[in-house]
């Protein structure tokens, strides 16, 4: 029999391009680089103190250090001092006059070596006189003290509702923040060339964002500034705004010195100085009936900004439109507020205020369940969006009420929810301290940027003469796996095996004015853009084809690295080269956006997002109440990728996301002292899950037979981050295990000791 | 002693590096460094995340993971170590553990990923069980399941290790340096002597951040590792032997053999992690004597003692006795920790060491428990309960011991023990959890013993 063509087409679950390369070694991320002769080490002088006045600060201790070349502060930046989002008050890349964040760069030293450069920036001690930090987010938030007004999402009088509800029930709740963690900290290489020119190696998400704030640092043209990257040793959002500053810090040095400097952040700087996951706290009253349907809302979720805006609107705006997730409640306020507090700023980070934003209708529930005697399940179905419910979001697009029910229901099913509840309660009925809990989760997360600028994207497709595919496009890879895909899609297009396609560096110079990779939407943009780049070459292929075989364009097959038409065929190589001797362009730029989108801020109404991906999740623990320790012993989970163009890509994006989200919810706990000093800076302190973490049992399952009902490329759907918000269940069968009725996060053993312990009193 | 070259094998081949290259350079920036072998990251530089993890091959063909980040050069004289790029197969090509690695949808960033494959080709001819063989390496991108899917079918190659170069313990000189190798428990008190201020390195788990993240240069270090009377270990019917400077590993291997060390085993398979225990040692945490060191409550519970060595002689010392406070101990100028005695607890003594902390694998105490109680006639005879995260320093608890010795194995007694546990004990609020927690949660992994007793019964 002969053997099938291997498919490595959309669909096919082809391994990340650089898989053996990562495990031999040879994969090369930017710290890797060959060192250019010349180069310069950078090290960053942070702040000592959370708040305070700072003198001008004196840099000439740092030339006590031999090797030191230069040292720069604020007053040296040639261009402006600005690292902030477009259109946003000025945030400071080296602080002037206060300090607002322990950890907080005030100045760069520059020298032949890192271990000089490091000792210099040491030596600097800034004078500042302390100011009374605020740390908490209650502060902020019972102050006042906001980076921008309120996001005020309502329909309905929802004051009004509570009032003539039979029943009522108020929460509060916090969740902290989390540390992104990517292996391969914060870094960029600056290497200066001709007339200003500057190339940055990056480890960044957003090489546009980058090549903005170097001019801008810099006072000079875009189109000077030239950014590279190949591969991110992982990002999560860590890489979308804060990666800029780093590449700004290296540029503005390297223009001070006229020779390449490298700046890369040692693990605890990298923790100190970059923004994490938002914390939030939760205020909520809701009215509700004896069969549980609730009836009215009114909540309140602060997010702690930090000491700046960074992308906390985005941040807030996804957190409030995805606080009611698949719940429907009839009259609703819910009020997204980003306090102001001296910490770091914060961030995006995977699911980019959509976790936080999930989190209060599982406590909402849970806590109506618990005044009924009744399920949470039961209280999740009896409100669930569409069906006998509402479909339409209070911000006035419609969830598609079938496929949540259908991916709950495959959940379910494949969890043994039934059988297992029973099993559980007799577990806990033969055991006096150790218990068991079961959870349950169902989420509908919204694809697309807040931003309706930023769904844009584009790509260049060459074919050379021997038929092989240069690919290049605006997304970058942090590896989720977006290089093979948009391969396969371009393959596809082309009929050619995926070894034909050369996947390349993102480049700024290849790709301008792009979006970063970042709101799951990566292979959603990119890939579509491939795509036309792809399809008009293409195009020009086949009409070469037909004209010289006397048949119509339409009639010309790209299949199995071959051309058909008719009885005619050739190969793709060979019909690539007589593109060439006929003097047919075989490059092109492919240009997406996103259609139909929009989005009234004031009004807080729109459609803002292309589509829902929507997942569910079950999970099991077992909790020693005598200890808090705890374990996840099962985890089942059902997610929509659509037509999943990669399924075994998609599954590590699911596998991985699932235990990120069980990190923030769980083990990772970022802890600051009463001075604002963050104590957890390193693995050694700060946990993240471990192999040991992972459920022993981890049931993984996409959606089957259900292409994407927008238009997306390929009919498939984004998975970067919604799986992360499945680990959620997690939280209810915690909660669930000990009994109790609040239950902050991240669900340390302590935090579940106590809880279990109040919830037993 | 003469001065000379620090020399070691890398992936087969010989090295003997330049005079004057720093004995203290850690060995993940010599290779990322002057050797420009890049394979291996630099992912916490302290010893936490395992993307710098290379393998020491032993003699006996074992092979050993360590963390490059914490591991410095003057350690590696005269071994033999494989890098991510010395791993290759028959054929030159990806060696069936990267292939593997790669097949199973393992990595995705690939930043973690060198460090996993040493692990793994490690864990291939080490065996056990997977989740410990990874408790030293991070992955933030897979979820795990994949790689630990690959490891469990893992084979091992069956490659002879390479062979160290001849390289005698001698002194490695750098300008403003001097990197003592002892070979004689004589020569090492005599150096002690001479350089009190020198920095005593035994696997240098703790020691070494003060050179990766503090980037420290010490002008003098004396390395124990070549002084046979702090190596070795020496099971006995009486109980373990074990020299001051020998790893945690062979002491886990050691307990793992024998039944009535098997709790002692569980708790040193929770500390550190592969690579950890391939360097660190009891005298380390002896010498630290940190009010969390893992390995610190057991030994008290025990009855543990230690030698000291000194120009004098040597003097033995019950290790509840060496703890002075808080990261203090009894050894005077000049007195360096010879070996330890783990005494064998009594038999149907009921022994336990447990240890909480945030996550199961790799952290550090939040607080440590190790008791050993002895029964007669159905009562307490004796206990000794100890405690690490509680105070100061780990340490007995007497009014615990006092409250149990003379009942029977009760409900009752162990909640009146536990009492006085909690009441006795001034633990403080950090990271690692409150006062408050701390304090219950002592008391309750006493209170723990008496169920888990129960259920068992």
């Amino acid at each position: 029999m002969d053997a099938l063509p291997r498919h490595t087409g959309p669909g096919a679950s082809l391994r990340q391009d650089s898989a053996l390369k990562h495990a031999t070694g040879e994969a090369r991320f930017a710290d890797d680089l060959p060192m250019p002769p010349s180069l310069l080490h950078a090290a960053l002088v942070l702040s000592p103190v959370a708040h305070g006045r700072l003198a001008p600060i004196d840099l000439s201790p740092a030339f006590a250090t031999p090797g030191v070349v230069a040292a720069i502060g604020p007053g040296d930046i040639p261009g402006r001092n600005d690292i902030a989002q477009p259109r946003r008050a000025q945030e400071h890349m080296l602080a002037e006059g206060l300090v607002e964040y322990w950890g907080q760069p005030l100045a760069i030293v520059v020298a032949e070596t890192r271990d000089a450069a490091l000792a210099a920036a040491a030596a600097v001690r800034p004078r500042i006189e302390p100011l009374r930090p605020v740390l908490s987010v209650e502060e902020a938030l019972d102050a006042g003290s906001f980076l921008f007004p309120p996001m005020v999402m309502a329909r309905g009088d929802a004051a009004a509702a509570l009032a003539a509800a039979p029943r009522r029930l108020s929460g509060t709740f916090q969740a902290n923040g989390q540390e992104h963690f990517y292996l391969e900290g914060q870094i960029a290489l600056v290497v200066p060339g001709e007339d200003g020119e500057l190339t940055v190696h990056s480890s960044t998400q957003n090489p546009t964002e980058v090549q903005v704030m170097v001019a801008r640092v810099l006072g000079c043209d875009h189109n000077r500034i030239s950014v590279q990257v190949r591969r991110m040793g992982g990002a999560f959002g860590g890489k979308e705004s804060n990666a800029s500053w780093v590449a700004a810090c290296a540029a503005v040095a390297a223009r001070r010195t006229g020779r390449p400097v490298k700046l890369r952040l040692g693990r605890k700087q990298d923790m100190a100085a970059t923004g994490k996951r938002h914390p939030f706290l939760y205020r909520w009253q809701a009215g509700f009936d004896d069969t549980g349907r609730i009836l009215a809302l009114d909540a309140t979720m602060a997010a702690d900004g930090g000491h700046s805006v960074d992308l906390s609107g985005g941040v807030v705006f996804r957190s409030v439109t995805h606080g009611l997730n698949v719940i429907d409640v009839p009259d609703v306020t819910i009020t997204g507020v980003a306090c102001k507090t001296n910490t770091v700023s914060n961030t995006a980070f995977r699911g980019f205020g959509g976790p936080q934003g999930v989190l209060l209708m599982e406590d909402v529930t849970h806590g109506i369940a618990r005044a009924l005697g009744t399920t949470q399940e039961a209280v999740r179905e009896r409100n669930l969006a569409g069906g006998e419910n509402n479909a339409i979001t209070p911000y006035g697009q419609a969830l598609e009420g079938d496929l949540l029910r259908q991916v709950w229901a495959e959940c379910r099913d494949g969890a043994e929810w039934d059988r297992r509840r029973a099993q559980v309660d007799a577990f806990n009925a033969g055991h006096e301290v150790v218990r068991r809990g079961l959870g349950s989760f169902l989420l509908a997360f919204g694809i697309s940027f807040g931003i309706m600028s930023m769904n844009q994207a584009g790509a260049l497709v060459h074919v050379y003469e021997d038929g092989s595919i240069r690919l290049n496009h605006g997304g970058t890879e942090m590896g989720q796996g977006l290089f093979i895909k948009i391969a396969q899609i371009v393959a596809g297009v082309f009929g050619v095996p995926v070894e034909r396609v050369r996947i390349t560096a993102t480049s700024t110079a290849e790709v301008p004015n792009t979006a970063p990779t970042a709101a799951s939407t990566g292979t959603d943009l990119n890939g579509w853009a491939a795509q036309i780049a792809a399809s008009t070459i293409r195009t020009r292929m086949a009409e070469q084809a037909a004209a010289d075989w006397g048949v119509t364009p339409d009639e010309v097959r790209f299949e199995e690295d071959e051309v058909f038409a008719g009885n005619h065929r050739t190969g793709f190589g060979e019909l690539a080269h007589r593109c060439v001797q006929n003097r047919v362009s075989l490059s092109s730029t492919g240009f997406y956006k996103t259609p139909g989108i929009h989005w009234d801020p004031a009004a807080m109404k729109g459609e803002p997002f292309f589509y829902f991906s929507y997942g569910a999740a079950v999970a099991e623990v077992e909790l020693d109440l005598l200890t808090g320790e705890h374990r996840l012993l099962r985890a089942d989970m059902v997610q929509d990728c659509g037509r999943s163009l990669n399924p075994s890509v998609d599954r590590g994006q699911i596998e991985g996301a699932f235990v990120q989200g069980l990190g923030w919810l769980t083990c990772e706990e970022l802890w600051w002292d009463a001075e604002g000093r963050l104590r957890t800076l390193g693995p050694s302190t700060y946990k993240i899950p471990g192999s040991r973490d992972v459920p022993p049992v981890f049931n993984v399952r996409l959606l089957e037979g259900a292409p994407a009902r927008a238009d997306t490329v390929f009919r498939s759907k984004a998975v970067g981050e919604p799986p992360l918000m499945l680990a959620t269940a997690v939280w209810n069968a915690l909660r669930d295990a000990a009994g109790a009725d609040r239950l902050d996060l991240p669900a340390t053993p302590e935090r579940l000791l106590m809880a279990a312990r109040a919830g037993r009193r | 002693m003469t001065a000379g070259p620090i020399a070691f094998t890398l992936n087969g081949t010989p090295r003997t590096l330049p005079p004057g290259t720093s004995p203290t350079m850690t060995l993940l920036d010599w290779l990322r460094g002057p050797a420009g072998l890049t394979g291996t990251k630099e992912g916490c530089a302290e010893g936490d995340c395992g993307a710098c993890t290379v393998v020491i091959e032993e003699a006996d063909g074992a092979r050993v993971p360590v963390n490059a980040c914490l591991t410095l050069l003057g350690q590696v004289h005269g071994r033999s170590l494989r890098s991510v790029e010395g791993l290759r197969g028959r054929d030159g090509g990806p060696h069936p553990v990267q292939s593997a690695l790669a097949e199973a949808d393992a990595t995705q960033c690939g930043f973690c990923t060198p460090g996993i494959v040493m692990t793994a080709w490690a864990h291939a001819r080490e065996g056990g069980d997977v989740h410990e063989a990874l408790a030293g390496n991070l992955c933030r991108c897979t979820g795990y399941r994949p790689i630990v899917e690959a490891f469990g079918a893992l084979r091992d190659d069956d490659t002879p290790p390479a062979a160290p170069p001849s390289a005698p313990p001698t002194r490695l000189e750098a300008p403003g340096q001097v990197f003592h190798r002892p070979a004689t428990l004589d020569a090492l008190v005599a150096l002690r002597a001479a350089h009190p201020d020198a920095w005593l390195l035994a696997g240098g788990t703790d020691l070494g951040l003060r050179v990766s993240e503090r980037r420290e240069v010490p002008a003098e270090v004396i390395c124990l590792s070549d002084v046979p009377e702090l190596r070795g270990l020496e099971p006995t019917a009486v109980g373990i032997r074990i020299g001051a400077a020998e790893s945690y590993r062979r002491l886990l291997d050691a307990c793992s053999a024998d039944l009535a060390f098997l709790p002692l085993a569980g708790l040193l398979r929770r500390l550190g992690s592969r690579q950890i225990r391939g360097m660190g040692t009891l005298g380390g945490n002896l010498g630290t004597a940190s009010p969390i060191g893992d390995a610190l409550p057991p030994l008290i519970a025990l009855g543990a003692t230690l030698r000291l060595a000194g120009l004098d002689g040597t003097r033995e010392m019950a290790v509840e006795d060496f703890l002075t406070g808080y990261r203090t101990n009894a050894l005077l100028p000049g007195e360096v920790i010879r070996d330890v005695f783990i005494p064998r607890p009594p038999e149907a003594a009921l022994f336990a060491a447990e240890k909480l902390s945030k996550r199961p694998d790799q952290d550090i105490s939040t607080v440590g428990l190790s008791a050993v109680i002895t029964m007669e006639g159905g009562r307490v005879a004796w206990a000794r309960i100890a405690l690490g995260g509680t105070g100061p320093r780990a340490a007995r608890c007497a009014p615990a011991e006092e409250a149990l010795t003379g009942q029977s194995w009760s409900r009752e007694a162990v909640e009146a023990a536990a009492s006085a546990l909690e009441a006795a004990i001034t633990p403080l609020s950090d990271w690692r959890g409150s006062a408050e927690y701390r304090r219950i949660a002592a008391g309750n992994l006493l209170r723990r013993l008496w169920h888990r007793q129960a259920e068992a019964a």
